[in-house]
């Protein structure tokens, strides 16, 4: 997607490494993609295939020894990486908030949730008067549907998907533009997933919110997402709208991850599998990523790897069979 | 319940877990505990799959848990071809271990680090006295090659460490196997698993259950697997079974609200069917103090005054179909 003047993200050529003892695990490598105003992007993709890692880089986040080897990531013509603690410490929270898997662990055993909620605005916002500053977090509880007198608990005596109602207003309440949200509802059961998407997605209007939403749930990413990126062993191998990467998937990789999954109002006889696992990131195999497990391997596959390609308006994929340039 | 001969069934089955509370509670009169399963009833045909849903609290994996006798019921009868399991003597219980086994949700808890894959497979065998050292070895390896585990003789001196997580749940799956066993609890396997795992598990399920002729019960909360792999599926709301139905059925004749909502909210792996859900109010509530009446009455939009008196029985609706709730 090119740069526009509703660009809110860009992030350009971003690489991830993690030296360890045997080598260096190329995490993440050359990664490119836009997020737009107001637009929710969703990161698919399975578990090692860094898209948990691109995330957390994008708030310079990522978990040493881990560390941006390439690339950048502009946020409103600034890039994120260059940026020091002191202006780190003001994006995270005020511009671009991030919630995870595991709410319990996010959350403080020994505070309240009211205190989560005053020490995270006090901190972007020491003047703001105590008053005010409650009133805006019984709004929000308000807005996330949790009675006001929950304020007074502490983590443990609430259930799972409200601990992760509290997560994401602590993570909106300083009115950020972005939400990066990690698998949010992987620990959540299925009934309690449905209310939080809803959540989530009137969240999204009131707050007129961008949404980078990383999760290896298709099911969720097609509730909410406008485009998909889809990630495989550190690269991205497709980006689209929403309804491309489900009806007209062009990358095997994004092909096979969709006829695999069991889908509740399909009649599926049987579901395709795609045979063996993702590569050893350390050596990766050269040329596509892909090529060993891909059903429609070509000699070219083995040998150069694929850069993400325009093919449709809109519609990218990283893969030889749709030759070398776009007509 | 199907024409099949039945293998397992479950009448009545009530486990309570004795709560430990404070020291003035040791004087009351009456014990709090926490009631896992509530009077479950259901039958398993040879050679069906039974899946059995619910969210997590609602007893699934201690019902599978009782049907195999690794926890005593607190009352109830589970019968294994019509022999009372409950009443079996150790010896008893040693055979029908062979014949009856299980696999858990996270396949790198259940096996030993210090155990290379072939041990990990032998070792049952060796359990249970089958066959010479030479003989458990061919038996394994040939086991191994079956459930996808290639090159056997490889993977054979392997340790957990060393597998990827799809090899690991196979080899949970032939060391369950390995003593050819009819019947098999699947309690959540490919929960942890990736989506390109979970394909393969369930395929591999499936095509053992034919080559084999086992018997699955099938844990699970997510609907959309269970309809892959069920012949029938039972959900499970705080306890209590609240629908029991052919695969089919279930899908496309929902009859109590609960499963009903349980269908609505699954996300569906397709843009088109983005969809109003009309989903219930709050969470599953705890199962220590579970509401009266019908468990379900707190959160259920249809609920009307008499939902909250008395538990509603599972009644055959059609044929084979069964449903508790008062308006059916």
């Amino acid at each position: 997607m090119p740069v526009t003047e509703k660009t809110i993200l860009d992030v350009q050529d971003l690489s991830i490494a993690y030296p360890i003892s045997i080598g260096v695990v190329k995490a993440v490598e050359g990664v490119s993609f836009t997020l737009d105003d107001g637009e929710a992007l969703g990161v698919v993709g399975e578990s090692g295939c860094g898209k948990s890692t691109m995330g957390l880089s994008l708030l310079k986040l990522q978990r040493p020894p881990g560390r941006v080897t390439g690339g950048r990531i502009m946020y409103r013509g600034t890039d994120i990486l260059g940026m020091g603690d002191r202006n780190l410490l003001r994006l995270r929270g005020q511009k671009i908030s991030m919630i995870f898997q595991n709410p319990l662990t996010s959350l403080n055993p020994l505070d309240t949730v009211e205190h989560h909620f005053l020490e995270t605005i006090h901190f972007h916002d020491p003047g703001m008067p105590r008053e005010k500053a409650l009133a805006a977090v019984e709004k929000m509880m308000e807005t996330l549907g949790i009675e006001k007198k929950r304020l007074k608990e502490y983590p443990h005596q609430l259930s799972g998907g409200m601990r992760q109602r509290i997560m994401i207003g602590l993570a909106l309440i300083m009115n950020p533009d972005i939400l990066i949200a990690d698998e949010p509802t992987t620990s959540l059961d299925v009934i309690v997933e449905a209310g939080f998407t809803e959540l989530l997605q009137g969240l999204r209007s009131l707050y007129k919110l961008s949404i980078i939403l990383i999760t290896h749930n298709l099911g969720l990413v097609a509730e909410i997402a406008d485009r998909i990126a889809v990630m495989y062993a550190g690269r991205l191998m497709e980006v689209a709208t929403t309804e491309d990467i489900f009806a007209r998937p062009l990358h095997p990789y994004t092909q096979g991850l969709i006829a695999c999954v069991p889908n509740i109002q399909a009649d599926q006889k049987e579901l395709v599998c795609m045979p063996g696992s993702p590569p050893d990131l350390v050596e990766p195999p050269r040329g596509c990523r892909f090529a060993p497990r891909c059903p429609k391997v070509m000699p070219i596959c083995r040998q150069e790897t694929p850069r993400l390609v325009e093919h449709a308006p809109g519609h990218s994929a990283a893969c030889w069979l749709y030759g070398k340039r776009p007509s | 319940m199907s024409g099949a001969q039945r293998l397992i069934s479950a009448t009545d089955l009530v486990k309570e877990f004795p709560l430990r509370g404070t020291i003035f509670d040791a004087f009351s009169p009456k014990r709090r505990s926490v009631h896992a399963v509530d009077h479950v009833s259901f039958t398993i045909g040879e050679g069906e799959v039974l899946g059995l849903a619910g969210e997590s609290g609602s007893g699934k994996s201690t019902t599978g848990r009782l049907l195999l006798r690794l926890i005593e019921p607190t009352s109830g009868v589970v019968e294994y071809r019509g022999r009372n399991v409950t009443s079996f003597s150790p010896r008893e219980m040693e055979s029908l271990r062979a014949k009856a086994q299980i696999v858990f949700q996270d396949p790198n808890s259940s096996l030993s680090p210090r155990m290379s894959v072939g041990q990990a497979i032998t070792h049952p065998l060796q359990i249970h006295g089958v066959g010479t050292p030479s003989e458990r070895r061919e038996r394994v390896l040939d086991l191994m090659e079956k459930v996808g585990l290639s090159p056997a003789p490889f993977l054979y001196r392997k340790y957990p460490h060393q597998l990827s997580g799809g090899q690991s749940q196979r080899v949970v799956l032939a060391r369950a196997l390995v003593t050819q066993p009819d019947f098999l609890v699947a309690d959540e396997p490919i929960a942890m698993a990736d989506v390109s795992v979970r394909a393969l598990i369930l395929q591999l399920m499936r095509q053992l259950k034919q080559d084999m002729g086992l018997t699955y019960l099938f844990i699970t909360h997510d609907l959309a697997t269970a309809k892959y792999l069920c012949d029938r599926i039972a959900v499970m709301y705080l306890g209590r079974i609240v629908e029991i139905a052919s695969r089919d059925d279930l899908f496309t004749r929902p009859h109590h609200p609960y499963t009903r909502s349980l269908l609505a909210a699954v996300p569906v792996p397709d843009p088109r069917a983005r969809r109003d859900k009309k989903l219930p109010k709050g969470e599953i509530p705890s199962a220590i103090d579970p509401p009266s009446g019908c468990h379900f009455h707190p959160r259920c939009p249809f609920a009307v005054a008499r939902c909250r008196e008395a538990r509603p029985p599972l009644r055959e609706i059609s044929a084979g179909h069964f449903s508790a709730c008062i308006l059916d």
